[in-house]
């Protein structure tokens, strides 16, 4: 945010500096700054048509029975009263938690791991760098297809293990976690690369002159150099964790037995199959409060750290 | 939250790029390398075999080489699963994507970036904040908002949806490009008279080229793969885009894994050859990216 805030620092003090000595020009500067809204105006409109109105009538509707269609009345906290108590959105919210620990785990650790290791090469690493990043670019909607082939219980890998993956209700949910990850941890390898290029070689050289092994160089200069953008990953994951639906959605429908149920599906399935907007509502709403809770949470910490990402 | 980030990435990098290290690389580095360059890679050979294999062989075999190319796989998965209509769809929608992106992020960018507008550091608190909103919250009340007006099942509606999710981010990644880009040009043009859509459209725009074509890219890759908004708000199968025209069929009746192989590698193709050939603008682009969501 500091970047954010120092262009208005600076403008204000131009703005004082210019306008002070002489005042008849004060209309130019009003004109150029109905120019500047003017030019702001398409992001404006799309913005508030798209997002902030839809987002706003999301947080009264989450206090009314709407069925989507005719009238919406109010019924003040009850959806949100019925969520505390309704088991399927304790079992969603569940899933979605053992989705981020998932999330948190696996894919960091493979990405730290694939960007560390292309630092430690000369040759090929823009090679391996599109390799891992190839499956990112894949539509989740074939990445699914291409695992449900493989995975399959008639002609791939399930058939050959006897086990039917996605059919298996203590299985399913780390299937469809597996999947997606193949398709993410990639991006991961490529912002870990780009944020360890950026630590000063002499660190290593230091380190390596200490007689720190490849191990401890990544553990005493490589993890604390990239901090901040470890940090950052890291509640975005949770953020993003909350979000999952793509995958769910295809390969399982939240199924089976409600066993990879997470909050976007079952809030899919409550606005369009049992026809409950408000309720569904409810759940975006809360599923908002988690994102706004985890953003403030990380501005407060960057701020705090003064980091600059 | 990634502003400095953003113009990190988006910056061009002063000096030389410097090799961080080549020590430590052994062969067992290049093993495990290896090893996780096939996970990424394996399945989608795989796949692509299985796209070219007949089904009793995708039975007996499921994952060497195909003993014998049924390459007519691909002209049946392009009828019945009805690609044509498909990828011409997300042609309209990411092309109507792109082009609208690009003039609401640039006119926007270049207001943050040039025109000194006023709380300008506020409004990007709030880009940032709203574009790390759960879609699916708003997404219910959209839904009925674009029944009501007849922008439910048009491609024009998917499209402004498009606007209004990525036109935030682009807008930030383009403000941080054109900070990079000097000043003086543009004021001697204005010094000459040029009015401010001039001065954007003549002297910015130009400069700010490789800033456009990567928004472009990381817009284009988001509106072709999106799935969540595709899939609520086109129903008439006239009107699916690629993405779920894929999906219907690999719903449908048809549980044949060639053909869903054959329509698959179809539906990749472009957005792959796109990235090979611009994958270094890729990269940078996605990797500056808070929307890159699962």
């Amino acid at each position: 945010m500091m970047t954010t805030t120092t262009p208005t620092a600076t403008t204000a003090a131009r703005a004082v500096l210019a306008g002070r000595p002489e005042r008849p020009r004060r209309s130019p500067v009003r004109r150029r700054t109905v120019v500047a809204w003017a030019f702001m105006l398409p992001l404006i409109l799309t913005n508030v048509l798209v997002v902030l109105g839809p987002s706003l009538s999301a947080l009264y509707y989450s206090f009314t029975d709407w069925s989507g269609v005719g009238e919406a009345r109010w019924i003040g906290l009850d959806n949100y009263v019925e969520l505390v108590g309704d088991p399927e959105f304790l079992n969603a919210f569940w899933h979605n938690i053992v989705w981020t620990v998932f999330f948190l785990v696996v894919p960091m650790v493979m990405g730290l791991f694939g960007a560390f290791a292309l630092t430690r090469i000369r040759r090929f690493r823009l090679l391996f760098r599109v390799a891992f990043f190839v499956p990112y670019i894949v539509a989740s909607v074939v990445t699914a297809a291409v695992w449900e082939n493989l995975l399959s219980s008639d002609v791939g890998v399930g058939e050959a293990f006897g086990i039917n993956f996605l059919g298996n209700v203590d299985l399913a949910l780390p299937t469809v976690a597996f999947v997606n990850n193949w398709a993410w941890w990639g991006f991961l390898v490529v912002i870990f690369l780009a944020a360890m290029q950026g630590v000063d070689p002499s660190l290593y050289e230091a380190a390596a002159l200490d007689g720190a092994g490849p191990f401890r160089q990544f553990w005493s200069v490589t993890l604390p150099s990239i901090r901040p953008t470890f940090m950052f990953l890291g509640l975005m994951t949770i953020i993003w964790s909350f979000l999952s639906f793509d995958y769910v959605y295809i390969l399982t429908q939240g199924g089976p037995a409600g066993s990879t149920d997470v909050l976007s599906t079952l809030l899919y399935r409550e606005a369009f199959a049992s026809l409950r907007a408000g309720y569904a509502s409810a759940i975006g709403i809360v599923m908002g409060v988690i994102s706004a809770i985890v953003v403030a949470a990380y501005l407060i910490i960057r701020k705090r750290k003064d980091w600059a990402i | 939250m990634t502003t400095a980030t953003l113009e990190g990435t988006a910056r061009p990098r002063s000096g030389p790029r410097r090799p961080v290290t080549g020590r430590g690389g052994g062969p067992v580095v290049h093993v495990v390398l290896c090893l996780l360059a096939l996970f990424s890679l394996g399945p989608l050979v795989i796949f692509l075999f299985s796209a070219l294999k007949s089904q009793s062989e995708l039975a007996t075999n499921p994952l060497s080489f195909p003993a014998e190319l049924r390459w007519d796989n691909f002209a049946t998965a392009w009828e019945q699963a009805n690609m044509a209509a498909g990828l011409w769809n997300s042609l309209v929608v990411v092309f109507g994507t792109v082009v609208g992106v690009c003039v609401i992020a640039g006119c926007a960018a270049y207001a943050m970036a040039r025109l000194e507008l006023p709380g300008a550091g506020a409004f990007i608190t709030y880009l940032l904040v709203t574009s790390s909103l759960p879609t699916q919250m708003f997404l219910v009340p959209l839904f009925y908002l674009w029944t009501n007006v007849n922008l439910y099942n048009t491609l024009f509606g998917l499209v402004v949806i498009y606007w209004g999710l990525f036109a935030p981010f682009a807008t930030l990644l383009l403000r941080s490009f054109m900070l990079s880009i000097p000043k003086e040009v543009e004021e001697a043009a204005r010094i000459d008279g040029a009015g401010e859509l001039r001065v954007l459209v003549q002297v910015v725009l130009p400069m700010a080229a490789p800033g456009f074509l990567t928004i472009a890219l990381v817009t284009a890759l988001s509106a072709y793969n999106e799935f969540l908004f595709a899939v609520t708000f086109i129903q008439e199968s006239d009107y699916l885009p690629v993405s779920t025209t894929f999906f219907s069929f690999q719903q449908g009746f048809s549980q044949d894994y060639t053909l869903i192989g054959a329509a698959g590698v179809i539906m990749v193709l472009p957005m792959l050859v796109l990235f090979l050939a611009l994958q270094r603008r890729f990269i940078e682009g996605v990797s500056s990216s808070g929307l890159g969501g699962t």
